[in-house]
């Protein structure tokens, strides 16, 4: 049956470098926005979606015990007390690994698409079975990547597996983003990523220590409304995704003294 | 070539770290799309000459053969430069005779 559910995979390639705090925010900041939104966390053997979201301590079931029909979907799925509107659905054991192939993955995926508006996939890092698995059950994908050369290949090579998946359309969020390395050249462009990964920018996330303090909390930071700029930059990426047209800013083309020099000595001469 | 890179070279200072980082990236990633090693490139690039050098007679010094990559398409780019042709090399000598 086609819906019109939302099903988004969310990877970089490579680890570390935000995905499970995207999907955490980003689920937070769809399902305050209004939509019914589950987070499914894919990264069975190195789980933390839970922990981000603050509900590693309810967790009873997982998509282990639903996979394996010892539980119905709703006994597994988390609701998050503050926005109900969240539900997680925690990844099993990692021993499931040994016996989860991508057909699994599709009917969970197929399950929770019957009763949410989005569902969020966190995909595992490496592009190996756990990355087979998690794009089965995807329609769509956000590729996050950091504005480095080691992030910058492996989300190439990601984006390479998408596309030969059918998968579309994948977007990309540039994640900690430092605006004045950005300004001195000492950071890869906002635009010499999207240049390289031919991918259009959904958004991106300036570095933001509050992410750390948020992190420890088990609250994300569009759940608490954070004024902080990561938090902005979060809840501007959920209403992009949900078609509203936000203008991008540039951050490294900010209208001081120092950006207008910058821009003249990067005129071409010949 | 910018205004930035001029003044770099005459100070000779180093150029951006970013700039670098395109460069280098620029680089593997049309390798990595591929699939092809540098040493599968090079010998790729000397069988090429060696049948190129079969028609015409080309500068081995000048000649260049490379990947180069835009908008996820990766081209094989050889920019040859001809000397002459070996047929018109030919027929000059069957003239001398």
């Amino acid at each position: 049956m086609e819906s019109n559910t939302r099903i988004i995979l969310i990877c970089s390639g490579k680890g570390g470098v935000g995905k499970t705090t995207l999907t955490a925010n980003l689920g937070i900041a769809l399902a305050q926005q209004g939509s019914k939104t589950a987070v499914l966390d894919a990264d069975f053997g190195l789980r933390n979606l839970d922990l981000l979201l603050g509900l590693e301590n309810r967790i009873i079931y997982t998509a282990q015990e639903v996979l394996e029909e010892s539980c119905r979907l709703e006994q597994a799925l988390v609701k998050h007390k503050q926005e109900p509107n969240l539900s997680l659905m925690p990844a099993g054991n990692p021993r499931m690994l040994d016996w989860l192939k991508p057909d699994d993955m599709q009917r969970i995926v197929s399950m929770l698409s019957e009763e949410f508006d989005y569902v969020l996939i966190d995909c595992p890092a490496g592009v190996e079975d756990g990355f087979k698995n998690a794009v089965a059950g995807a329609k769509e994908a956000i590729v996050i990547t950091n504005p480095e050369v080691s992030a910058v290949r492996d989300a190439d090579r990601v984006i390479g597996l998408l596309n030969s998946n059918g998968i579309k359309p994948v977007q990309l969020v540039l994640n900690r983003v430092r605006p004045k390395m950005m300004a001195s050249q000492e950071m890869l462009a906002v635009e010499d990523v999207t240049d390289i990964l031919a991918l259009p920018l959904l958004g991106l996330v300036v570095e933001d220590e509050q992410v750390i303090v948020s992190t420890n909390r088990g609250e994300p930071l569009t759940l608490i409304g954070s004024k902080s700029p990561a938090a902005k930059c979060y809840s501007n990426i959920a209403r992009r995704l949900q078609g509203e047209e936000i203008p991008l800013i540039d951050p490294s083309k900010e209208g001081s003294i120092r950006e207008k020099f910058r821009r003249l000595m990067q005129t071409k001469i010949f | 070539m910018t205004l930035r890179d001029i003044i770099n070279k005459l100070l000779r200072r180093q150029s951006s770290s970013a700039k670098t980082a395109r460069e280098r990236l620029q680089l593997v990633l049309a390798h990595d799309r591929c699939d092809l090693s540098p040493e599968l490139l090079d010998q790729m690039r000397r069988e090429i000459l060696e049948v190129v050098a079969k028609y015409v007679e080309i500068d081995l010094e000048e000649g260049a053969v490379s990947l180069e990559t835009e908008d996820r398409m990766t081209a094989l780019v050889a920019n040859l430069p001809i000397k002459r042709s070996l047929m018109n090399a030919e027929a000059d000598e069957v003239k001398t005779t």
